[in-house]
């Protein structure tokens, strides 16, 4: 299918691919803010972001087809060094993939919700607003220079700043939620910048392939570990790394339902992404781990996030909190994959973030049914749902399968090559922790499962009434590809250890 | 000892202010004291470049005197395209990054970092827009813009929530 | 037909199955047709399998990788075929139960109940012609889930709590501990799965403490095979109804258990790593355990059902003692218990299914006298208990001389003494039920006169006789089922077609 793509697109489009893609969005955003109906600005949104998904679909098969796996873009033709490179190899056109794939699945998702959430005149704004958002993150995942991607974080968070207070229509507790988010948003990107700074200083260049090049010599300067320290500290709070995740439950929860879908599965990934190629393009394994002694901060971080939160998400009775929690967990899983430090561990880590876009998106996909047609957000709310809206509540039930990770799902292929990861390590306590975190996650998928299909509705008024035709294909798609990909994983499989093999390769490429 | 601390004075400060505005942040109640911190730890984030990019004894970063005069023969005013082609054969016969800086004659600090930081300068700009426009979408909404109050009434509303919930569970099942 | 297609369709019917009673749901009559029609073509296709396999072939089918290294496999040998035929036997013998019980009993929701046992025998087959264990872990996991709910079939708040238990008692164990076991085995035996012959990591240089962590956690992660601790879903799941009991307890579930430690014990680990390993006597000791606790508990309790259960978990234990015994004749006995204790235990859950829907009654102390009513059932559940107890002519005889044979020969010797035990402790729980029934001692009060006015269902008395008379078979028929067994679990053919004799 990419080949015909690409056969079939003009030369300018393989050409000018990388910058086109963040361009589109980021040029119809301010036109869509003039147009005077939202429905207009819905249909340009979409059409914007399936232009987007075709660029990402030539990126991955120029990097595929490329001799050196890479896609190298210098803008305004500036030479590299000294101008702003954009720079694809196979690790982010993968995150291209999955942002592009699930901007386009949300936003063609999001008009019912859109329509009952947003008020009538903020509509075109919003998706004005949504689209510089999207643009921001696939700018963050293509940029080859270390300051554009401060600012590519920056043009992403500030929008979904505003995408979080949107919500403030259904429920006001959005607005403080989005300024904390602000806060902490803007001090995890702060703090990047200032790990920037120190890197600057000792390399005295910004484009993160040269710094790659020039780091090892400076191995045990201390700048560059103070800048490392920084960079760490400011990706992981974007990415919502345990300790730094407090923004998320808020957010998540108060924020319009497309929104929250949208975010769940992109915003916390692109910003892994960076911190994957930081901690392993730039700063290279042998200096992350074993001069830093990395594993020993980002593993016991990843597996606390993975039990504390689960933990955490027992407790909840509103399901946006519960797989807001879910996520952090979620995202525990993949820093531990990360922090194993071998391939198969960066593989495994991979492999989960694109499963997990796949089932969040679909798991938020269907909550934004139930509260379109419902109203309700707590588990007493989705009582009986199972019968009411059985297309939404067994759509909602595969991504919970694999949520849980049970046999035929996405989920479950992602568990095993983790744990065959840490087990090569010989990791078993780590294996340990993992089972038992998705012990847990049976336990808090399992309350919602069981209130949809096996209790009474709590309001006897609950007739048959599904979410419109728009939401459910696209949270059938989802919900069909966790299935297909939980049986024939090789796909998924095989970008995530080409991703994996990138982020580990420079060498190859100098 | 006072030596290392003299010498790296401009650190100093900034670390100094840097550490004011994360305290003003996360230890004020009051939500615009918060972006104020904020826009503190911003604006010292810019000082920390700039300091960065000053080379000792260099001067602002325009070619001036000798360095101006050498440069008339490059195509003056050409358009970008030649721009670039003079780049290019600047960078070529150049060869070492310090080769060309050694043909200057004066001592200029580095403009990169400043450069930087306009963008930086932009981007907090924005980000306290956005916020400030939270502040008073938050006032209008709560009322308040101290944050122990803010919350105060979000306890209070989701306290009531749970409670008509109870009584509608209640009633549904009597 | 080619053995593949037979092994595709096997695998693809009782899917067909399920769709074609979803689809005839309207029509009582025509739903359990389809069921039967598709249990029959499915035994049909498992004795054709049967005698490919019988011959000599071992036929196999390959579904594709799932993911680089792991792949959806299935292929064909004695013990899965053994496996699968009970299965699929049984299925229809339980069908035909299940369509009297239900009817009689008025029960809801019979459509949900019979493609969830279409789901299940999907399952069973799946785990009986795995290659690896990666498809078996798959499968193991589709019955768990097609099982639930079945369990919590009555809807009504102890079927739902029963429910609970099963589901995240085996689903734990199953994430806890089985799913750890596959990834170790997978690292262990350098990045394969197979089912090897010799066992997988029989070549592989394990230290006994990783091989006896290994043992532990595949014997409790299978918690099919109601091992204590993790055998309280069993009684647990009493709440769901009889045909469920009959289906749970000796066709589908115990047996995709207990065929599940026999397969890691033979394939996996291979008899001389077993060996080495300490935990293996562990496992042992807590098999030998189980059986005399689980007897002893089923002593105690006056519901038949509870009682049946608490025997189940006892009985299982005979398998994965063989199992653990590591030799052709411990091997040998817990295959042929795997069938001998299907018949017989089905024999007696479907006897007190009939005389549920017959009587109302549950308890046993409220069952003297009623054989007078009931001749038939009772001689089944007569039959029945002889054959668990282990007494000749009944099937049940076979695997316990096996086993303790296969006790003695391996200085296990405390083993044959627990078996003798557990046949005593059979007698005194099972003896009296069937024995008071038919022939109370004089004074006893008359039984109360049946809820039904027929009596029980023509079909829930009818069942039971046809899988007595199969314990009878069994018996007579050890010496080929144990040639058509020699080539998985080692030789013992001569031996018995000896009678026996050292």
């Amino acid at each position: 299918m990419i080949e015909a793509l690409m056969n079939a697109a003009p030369a300018w489009a393989l050409t000018h691919a990388a910058p086109l893609l963040v361009m589109v969005p980021l040029f119809l955003a301010p036109l869509l803010a003039l147009m005077p109906s939202g429905r207009i600005a819905w249909l340009m949104a979409v059409i914007t972001t399936g232009i987007s998904f075709c660029f990402a679909l030539i990126l991955l098969g120029l990097v595929q087809t490329s001799p050196i796996g890479v896609v190298s873009y210098e803008v305004g033709r500036w030479p590299v060094p000294l101008g702003i490179e954009l720079r694809v190899d196979a690790l982010n056109a993968m995150i291209l993939l999955v942002v592009t794939t699930i901007g386009l699945l949300a936003t063609v998702f999001s008009w019912p919700t859109v329509v009952a959430e947003i008020n009538k005149d903020k509509r075109a704004l919003f998706y004005s607003a949504f689209l510089v958002c999207f643009a921001g993150l696939n700018g963050v995942a293509i940029t080859g220079d270390a300051f554009n991607l401060f600012v590519f974080l920056e043009i992403s968070s500030i929008s979904t700043y505003v995408l979080v207070a949107l919500g403030a229509g259904r429920d006001r507790r959005a607005l403080p939620a989005a300024f904390n988010y602000l806060i902490m948003g803007t001090i995890g990107a702060s703090f990047y910048i200032i790990g920037i700074g120190f890197l600057y200083a000792a390399t005295g260049t910004l484009n993160m392939h040269d710094i790659a090049t020039r780091l090892p010599e400076l191995a045990g300067h201390r700048s560059v570990q103070a800048g490392f320290a920084f960079i760490l500290v400011g990706l992981g709070l974007k990415a919502a790394m345990w300790p730094l995740h407090q923004w998320l439950p808020n957010a998540y929860s108060y924020s319009p339902s497309f929104v929250t879908m949208f975010l769940s599965a992109t915003a916390t990934k692109v910003a892994l992404y960076a911190l994957i190629r930081f901690l392993f393009t730039i700063f290279r394994p042998d200096y992350a781990f074993e001069i830093s002694a990395f594993s020993a901060v980002l593993m016991p971080l990843g597996l606390a996030a993975m039990v504390v939160c689960s933990f955490q998400a027992v407790f909840q009775n509103d399901v946006r909190r519960i797989l807001a929690y879910s996520s952090v967990a979620q995202v525990g899983y993949m820093i531990l994959g990360v922090s194993i430090g071998t391939t198969a561990g960066l593989s495994a880590g991979l492999f989960h973030l694109l499963n997990h876009a796949m089932m969040k998106g679909a798991l938020f996909m269907a909550v934004a049914g139930v509260v379109l047609t419902y109203q309700g957000t707590t588990i007493r709310d989705f009582a009986g749902l199972g019968r009411s809206a059985p297309w939404t509540m067994t759509a909602f039930a595969i991504a919970a399968l694999s949520l849980i990770g049970v046999p035929l799902t996405a989920g479950f292929q992602s568990k095993l090559q983790l744990g065959f990861a840490l087990f090569d390590q010989g990791m078993w306590w780590a294996v340990a922790l993992v089972v038992f975190s998705s012990f847990l996650a049976v336990i808090y998928m399992g309350r919602v499962l069981e209130a949809v299909f096996f209790q009474p509705p709590a309001n006897p008024r609950k007739a048959r009434k599904e979410a419109p035709i728009l939401m459910l294909v696209p949270l059938w798609i989802l919900a069909l590809a966790n299935i297909y990909f939980g049986i024939a994983a090789d796909l998924p499989l095989g970008l995530a250890r080409d991703a994996a093999a990138a982020a580990f390769g420079v060498e190859a490429f100098r | 000892m006072l030596e290392f601390l003299l010498e790296r004075a401009n650190y100093w400060v900034v670390i100094v202010l840097m550490m004011i505005g994360l305290y003003i942040t996360y230890a004020s109640q009051n939500l615009i004291k918060r972006m104020v911190g904020l826009g503190l730890f911003q604006t010292t984030i810019c000082l920390f470049y700039v300091t960065l990019g000053k080379v000792s004894g260099g001067t602002a970063p325009i070619l001036f005197g000798a360095d101006a005069i050498e440069h008339h023969g490059a195509p003056h005013g050409a358009e970008a395209e030649g721009g670039h082609a003079a780049l290019d054969a600047a960078l070529a016969a150049g060869g070492e990054h310090s080769g060309r800086v050694a043909e200057l004659v004066n001592t200029y600090s580095n403009p990169l970092p400043h450069v930087l930081m306009l963008t930086a300068i932009v981007v907090g700009v924005a980000t306290l827009s956005v916020g400030l426009a939270l502040v008073v979408r938050i006032r209008e909404a709560y009322g308040s813009i101290e944050n122990d109050e803010i919350l105060e009434i979000d306890l209070e509303t989701a306290l009531a929530q749970h409670a008509e919930a109870e009584k509608a569970a209640s009633e549904a099942t009597a | 037909m080619s053995p593949e297609t037979l092994i595709a369709a096997a695998l693809v019917l009782p899917l067909l199955i399920a769709a074609g009673i979803a689809v005839m749901g309207w029509s009582p009559n025509l739903r359990e047709g389809v069921t039967f029609i598709g249990g029959g073509l499915l035994f049909l296709i498992i004795v054709l399998l049967t005698m490919h396999v019988a011959g000599g072939e071992r036929p196999e089918l390959n579904l594709g990788e799932a993911a680089p290294g792991l792949s959806l496999a299935f292929k064909l040998e004695p013990l899965g075929m053994l496996f699968a035929l009970v299965a699929s036997g049984l299925w229809i013998v339980n069908s035909f139960y299940s369509v009297g019980y239900m009817r009689g009993n008025r029960e809801r929701n019979q459509t949900r109940f019979y493609i969830c046992f279409a789901l299940a025998i999907f399952g069973a087959m799946g785990v009986a012609m795995s290659a690896n264990l990666f498809t078996l872990f798959i499968f193991y996991e589709v019955l768990t889930l097609s099982t639930y709910p079945l369990v919590a079939h009555k809807g009504d708040a102890a079927a739902k709590r029963g429910g609970r238990i099963y589901l995240l008692t085996l689903m734990g164990t199953s994430i806890g501990f089985l799913l750890p076991a596959v990834m170790w085995t997978w690292v262990l035996a350098g990045h394969s799965l197979d089912f090897v012959p010799g066992g997988l990591l029989a070549g592989v240089d394990i230290s006994p403490v990783v091989a006896s962590a290994l043992l532990i956690l595949f014997a409790f992660g299978v918690a099919k095979a109601a091992l204590m601790p993790v055998h309280f879903w069993l009684p647990n799941a009493m709440v769901a109804p009889t045909p469920v009991s009959a289906l749970l307890h000796a066709v589908a579930v115990v047996k995709a258990g207990v065929f599940t430690i026999l397969k890691i014990s033979i394939f996996i680990f291979g008899a001389d790593l077993l060996e080495a390993t300490p935990a293996r006597e562990f496992i042992l000791w807590v098999a030998c355990f189980t059986m005399l606790v689980g007897s002893l508990v089923a002593m105690t309790k006056d519901n038949l059902k509870a009682r049946l259960a608490y025997s189940t978990i006892a009985q299982l234990s005979y398998v994965v003692a063989g199992a653990m015994l590591a030799d052709p004749a411990g091997w040998m006995g817990g295959s042929l218990q795997i069938a001998a204790h299907a018949a017989g235990k089905m024999t007696l859950f479907m006897c007190a299914g009939a005389i549920y829907v017959a009587t109302g009654l549950t308890n046993i102390s409220d069952m003297k006298g009623l054989g007078r009513k009931m001749p038939l059932v009772f001689i089944a559940f007569l039959i029945g208990s002889l054959s668990i107890i282990g007494l000749p002519p009944f099937g049940g005889a076979w695997p316990k001389y096996e086993l303790m044979q296969g006790a003695i020969d391996h200085n296990n010797t405390y083993l044959s003494f627990v078996l003798i035990g557990s046949s005593l402790l059979n007698i005194a729980y099972l003896l009296p039920i069937p024995f008071l029934a038919l022939l109370p001692p004089p004074g006893t009060k008359e039984p109360k006169p049946f809820k039904r006015p027929d009596g029980a269902p023509m079909p829930t008395v009818v069942a039971p006789l046809i899988t007595a008379a199969l314990c009878i078979i069994l018996f007579f028929a050890v010496g080929p089922i144990s040639k058509f067994l020699s080539p998985t679990v080692g030789d013992r053919v001569d031996y018995i077609a000896d009678g026996g004799q050292p």
